[in-house]
């Protein structure tokens, strides 16, 4: 496809607007991810009886969904009405979706969490740490069967938006931020976990970083003229780094992650920054589609024209 | 064009079981003289906070766009004069008007385009609107506002259900409800709605904010501040199907007339928004005036998303399952 040279537009101001969002919504993008992938780590581990890699893996989901429902109500231009999203259930909007997923995940993953937590302790909770115990299982199993949903609403979430570069990219997007999920989570179990039990986290990291990694490049060619946003200015900066440090991270855990602890640690921890990067790199590169007004008007004016 | 059911009626099909006909606007650029009197008048009826006072120059223009605090905006463009031929050099013609009788009946509204008592003459060529041979530039003007969408994605993507569809078919958010979540603002296919920001202390800072086509008037019967101000009779407030009639005869009266570029913008039930309850007659591209050529609500590609989020969901799943298959070394 070659681009007009020229188009038209009133002043070379935007026609969409940009999403209002601060870095909020992208670090949520990561950190909800991060719990997804997590919880299908930890479930996963709990029935293959791998503990430590359980405890790493409901601690992350945990920390995750946590700080990853404060990060979106801290986002809110009204944060003490964040109770008002509960009022309606609404398949066309994913916001509303993703809401009930993650206050439904929320609780059972925190509760698989807070087990792990009562257990690194000096002294036992008395009752309450019984039922904690008991619950962790069906709650970190329950969490595990809400994760998919968890990792992959996102993705929806910016594509249903007029953002160009977003929506150019909906038959992606949410591939892209599952795998980019499964990386960071299996990121987080090498980290944390002894090598005798992290193959199945160096598994899920690699796997995701390949779906990841072969998505994105479909992705581009959908997006087409918005593709541009991944490659210039601070999406092209963070979209660099996130390539780097997927490829490296994968690589290192493929090459050393089974045999060398810091080696491990290192790929974990280059890939949890890759994911980083992806998150923000795709929301940077849809704010900054938003904002030039060549990437709403050039496809809309090509498709008039081809009608 | 776009395979949308053509959904007629909106505020039924939302669930008011007695609507009245629906309620839109017909800006008419042709005959807009650039006062800004419906931006002034939308200011102080809705009671709206100054949001910004600079200079921006663009042509007249400093108010720059549709936001949180600027509910109508006029744009000014100024064009060089075009060859002879390309359709543009007539002067628009401000023909005396007929329109109203075509559609058949009062359209409630309470007035009728009298296109001559604007003019001052009935059909005289005229400089205002057109350009003048003197300055060798055109003048285009046009009152943007919200379109009042058929299918409005903001009103989709509202997780709150804060948007909602009144009985008069207008898209309307519920200052009470809003919690300023924001999605409503990158959904919009026109950059019409947006989150007021500031000045601190006024009210609904924090909340999304746009037209509401004045819905406390409408309720009363009244027509909406812009259109009432409007000296020209640019902005017609009344039924939505009586003011297509009427944009269709005003675009047949123009063609005549020998102006070519004159076109109707948002008028029709099949593009990608299911028609705009409020349209436009533009003598230009939309782009031209800041508006998008092609519009389409994100929502008619969301089922397809689902599928696609779907897919992905059970890719993860099926991997996670897969990473454990002989996991214990």
């Amino acid at each position: 496809m070659v681009p007009p040279a020229t188009f038209t537009s009133y002043y070379g101001r935007p026609i969409v607007k940009a999403a209002p969002w601060q870095s909020d919504i992208p670090a949520y993008l990561f950190l909800g991810g991060l719990a997804a992938g997590s919880s299908l780590l930890a479930a996963g581990a709990d029935l293959m009886n791998l503990p430590e890699l359980r405890r790493v893996a409901r601690i992350g989901a945990l920390f995750g969904a946590a700080a990853g429902s404060a990060a979106l109500i801290h986002d809110l231009g009204r944060p003490a009405r964040f109770l008002n999203m509960m009022r309606t259930a609404k398949p066309t909007s994913p916001m509303s979706v993703g809401t009930w997923i993650l206050t439904t995940f929320g609780p059972l993953a925190g509760m698989a969490g807070a087990a792990e937590v009562a257990a690194l302790l000096p002294f036992r909770i008395p009752i309450a740490g019984r039922l904690l115990d008991a619950a962790a299982r069906p709650a970190g199993l329950l969490a595990a069967a809400l994760a998919p949903g968890l990792a992959s609403y996102t993705g929806v979430l910016l594509a249903d938006t007029a953002t160009p570069a977003w929506h150019a990219a909906h038959r992606e997007l949410p591939l892209v931020f599952v795998g980019s999920a499964a990386a960071a989570a299996g990121g987080l179990g090498m980290v944390g976990a002894r090598l005798s039990e992290t193959t199945p986290a160096r598994r899920m990291a690699v796997g995701g970083a390949v779906l990841a990694f072969t998505m994105e490049l479909q992705m581009e060619r959908s997006m087409g003229l918005s593709a541009e946003t991944l490659h210039s200015g601070k999406a092209g900066r963070l979209f660099n780094a996130s390539r780097g440090l997927s490829i490296a991270g994968a690589v290192g855990t493929v090459a050393l992650g089974g045999r060398n602890r810091i080696a491990a640690a290192m790929s974990g921890a280059a890939l949890l920054a890759g994911s980083v990067c992806t998150r923000f790199a795709i929301f940077e590169a849809g704010q900054a589609s938003a904002r030039d007004p060549r990437y709403t008007v050039i496809p809309q004016r090509e498709r008039v024209t081809r009608s | 064009m776009h395979g949308w059911s053509t959904a007629a009626d909106p505020a039924r099909d939302t669930g008011w079981s007695e609507a009245p006909a629906r309620k839109g606007f017909f800006t008419d650029g042709s005959v807009c003289i650039g006062c800004k009197a419906c931006e002034v008048a939308c200011k102080e009826w809705n009671g709206i906070p100054e949001d910004g006072l600079q200079m921006l120059g663009m042509s007249y223009d400093n108010t720059g766009g549709l936001g949180a605090s600027t509910w109508r905006h006029v744009a000014f463009i100024e064009q060089p004069r075009r060859p002879v031929g390309a359709g543009s050099l007539t002067p628009l013609p401000l023909v005396a008007a007929t329109h109203g009788q075509e559609a058949g009946g009062d359209p409630g509204s309470g007035f009728k385009p009298d296109y001559s008592a604007s003019a001052g003459a009935s059909s005289g060529p005229q400089d205002t609107a057109a350009g003048s041979a003197e300055t060798g530039i055109r003048w285009l003007m046009s009152s943007d506002v919200c379109k009042h969408c058929t299918h409005a994605a903001c009103l989709d993507v509202c997780p709150t259900g804060a948007l909602m569809r009144t009985e008069f078919g207008t898209v309307v958010v519920q200052d009470d409800v809003c919690n300023g979540c924001g999605y409503c603002i990158p959904a919009c296919p026109f950059g019409v709605i947006d989150r007021r920001e500031g000045p601190a202390g006024a009210r609904n800072v924090g909340i999304a904010q746009k037209c509401t086509l004045c819905y406390d008037r409408l309720r009363d019967g009244m027509s909406p501040a812009c259109a009432q101000a409007c000296p020209t009779q640019s902005i017609q407030y009344g039924d939505l199907d009586e003011l297509r009639a009427r944009a269709n005869h005003r675009v047949e009266e123009l063609h005549a007339a020998g102006v070519a570029d004159a076109r109707l913008y948002g008028a029709d039930p099949d593009d990608g928004i299911g028609g705009a309850g409020a349209f436009f007659l533009l003598l230009d591209e939309p782009e031209v005036y800041g508006l998008p050529p092609d519009p389409v609500v994100t929502t008619r590609d969301l089922p397809a998303m689902w599928r696609t989020a779907a897919i992905a969901g059970a890719t993860l799943l099926a991997g996670a399952a897969a990473a454990f298959v002989k996991a214990r070394s």
